[in-house]
């Protein structure tokens, strides 16, 4: 699409475009070169130098079996948070959708969570499940059951899953919410009279139409629990114990920063970038699709 | 008839009644931390390492909340708060004005390089800036930027999501609008005050709540750029709050402090829940 009318002239667009080429420039395309061209050196163990290694970061980083088994971590980790924060969403959504009156209130509330930050909600979780004062894991001790997230992989596991996916349910009411409320009413009242209970109603009719939304939730919050969980992770478990919590972005942190080891960071930022570059191109053939709708 | 089908679908008497009740438990489990952490923030630090602490607050609230804005743990709390307005209020004007102009230019301008600059804009677009640390926080560091609020912001405005809703929005302003201010002989920059940007105000305040919950809610960013506490923002500044030995954390102050961090973007949520849910809608769509 094209604006019929155009002003003249070049030199104010050009000047009108700068600060975001310039912003784009040097702390976008510059940072991303490097990381691209760093990815293929090693640095000397005293820092004077660069050896060129070509592949060699890559080869190693592929074969290296910590950094295996944080993409298997970064795997479990997003489906499990992208299954908890969308399976309670759109109960509560399909909930407040029936409700005629209250509904308002309700979204009001609902949509808090959304406002806390991840590191925040790491921390108002750690504090509910903190070994020596945290209420939950007293109770649970109560109860027979010794919490430890500390020593135990699939406790914090689980501790970290359900921190980043609290907030995340707020997010995904919404959307779920809309497009319930956009579902025309004379089909489901059509069915309805037809005799077609509610399950059956949803199953057959609002979850198929719900599937543009679902399909980019599951996206969006893939790409969540990739990128915008480092703080939930760093606050509660900093990747441990024995790396059981380390997924690829907080590798890239603590390789880079912590370790030091440069050449590796870049190699596994370039791999991120691939990543996301492959989830992008997933959520524009989506919209491609909704086009057709 | 019509009222009769309507009972059918929305739910009347006992399941009415459920209906609230499931509604009414999910908002309370939902809630549970954020209350847990607000009684936290009213009791002694005795009441809270015996466990089990209490499950309704003390009397300790105004003590707890004074201690954590005035003196805090490494830095007040005040100051924490200061940095990340700063920091969320700069990302979020800074995004809305480069992209207004640069949206501007690609669409009411045909110039040299204008499809080049479209595609190099277009590429940002989704790179978040938790792959590209290393060399961003490189190129940070040789401006001597550590530690200062063009640090904070100017990294996480280079993105292109603004740039293609004004582009988007902009497209749909009628032409005549346009024409009219040639034929009147207008300038370019007049057109873009007089009529462009007061036609984008609804679309400039949605995306101003966004921005600045994204701008108040970063973390590994303030993270590695501000060594010194002076400079932190409240979000990354809770974890700098726990004792790194073995010394029980102050959970009053810490709790306290987790509170204030989600006050301010609650508001700007909750107060602007309709600019809030339209730029959801918007920016990710």
């Amino acid at each position: 699409m094209e604006k019929r009318v155009k002003f003249r002239g070049w030199l104010l667009p050009l000047l009108l475009i700068a600060p975001q080429v310039v912003i784009s420039a040097v702390f976008f395309f510059y940072p991303a070169g490097q990381a691209i061209w760093q990815s293929l050196f090693i640095p000397d163990p005293f820092g004077l130098s660069m050896q060129y290694v070509g592949l060699g970061n890559f080869e190693f980083l592929l074969s290296d079996p910590y950094y295996r088994a944080s993409f298997v971590t970064t795997a479990i980790f997003s489906v499990l948070v992208t299954l908890c924060s969308m399976v309670p969403a759109l109960f509560l959504a399909v909930i407040a959708d029936r409700l005629i009156k209250g509904s308002g209130v309700y979204r009001t509330l609902l949509i808090w969570p959304y406002a806390v930050a991840p590191a925040v909600a790491g921390v108002l979780w750690l504090f509910m499940f903190n070994t020596r004062v945290g209420v939950v894991s007293w109770y649970l001790g109560q109860l027979g059951y010794d919490w430890n997230h500390v020593l135990n992989g699939g406790e914090a596991m689980g501790l970290v899953v359900v921190a980043s996916a609290w907030g995340r349910i707020s997010y995904n009411f919404l959307f779920f919410f809309a497009a319930l409320q956009a579902v025309p009413r004379s089909v489901i009242e059509a069915a309805a009279i037809d005799g077609a209970h509610f399950w059956r109603r949803f199953w057959t009719i609002v979850l198929p139409l719900l599937s543009p939304t679902t399909f980019f939730l599951l996206v969006v919050n893939i790409v969540y629990s990739f990128f915008e969980t480092f703080g939930v992770i760093h606050t509660i478990t900093a990747g441990g114990p024995q790396q059981t919590t380390t997924i690829l972005v907080y590798k890239v942190y603590s390789d880079g920063f912590v370790s030091q080891d440069l050449g590796s960071s870049s190699a596994q930022s370039v791999i991120l970038l691939i990543v996301v570059g492959l989830l992008t191109v997933l959520q524009f053939k989506f919209i491609e699709k909704r086009v057709h709708y | 008839m019509a009222r009769e089908i309507h009972g059918m679908v929305e739910k009347r008497g006992t399941g009415l009644w459920l209906t609230h009740v499931f509604m009414i438990l999910g908002i309370l489990v939902i809630f549970f931390p954020i209350w847990l952490a607000f009684v936290a923030s009213t009791v002694t630090q005795s009441d809270i390492i015996r466990p089990p602490m209490p499950v309704w607050p003390g009397d300790q609230m105004w003590i707890n909340y004074k201690n954590a804005l005035f003196s805090g743990i490494n830095v007040p709390v005040g100051t924490m708060l200061f940095n990340s307005l700063i920091m969320a209020v700069g990302i979020a004007v800074g995004k809305i004005v480069i992209s207004l102009l640069s949206a501007f230019a690609i669409v009411y301008f045909k110039f040299p390089g204008r499809n080049l600059f479209f595609w190099l804009i277009f590429l940002t677009l989704m790179l978040p800036v938790e792959v590209r640390i290393v060399p961003t926080y490189e190129v940070v560091a040789g401006f001597g930027m550590l530690n200062s609020y063009s640090g904070l912001i100017f990294p996480l405005i280079a993105s292109a999501t603004a740039t293609f809703l004004f582009r988007q929005f902009f497209l749909t302003i009628p032409d005549e609008l346009a024409e009219a201010a040639r034929v009147d002989g207008a300038r370019p920059m007049r057109f873009f005050l007089d009529i462009v940007v007061p036609m984008s105000r609804t679309n400039i305040a949605a995306l101003f709540v966004i921005l600045f919950i994204y701008g108040w809610n970063q973390y590994l960013w303030p993270l590695l750029i501000t060594t010194d506490p002076e400079m932190n923002t409240i979000v990354m500044g809770i974890k700098q709050m726990f004792p790194s030995g073995d010394d029980f954390a102050h959970w009053p102050t810490i709790m306290a402090t987790s509170i204030l961090a989600m006050i301010p973007p609650v508001i700007v949520v909750v107060g602007m829940q309709r600019l809030f849910i339209r730029g959801l809608v918007d920016s990710e769509k």
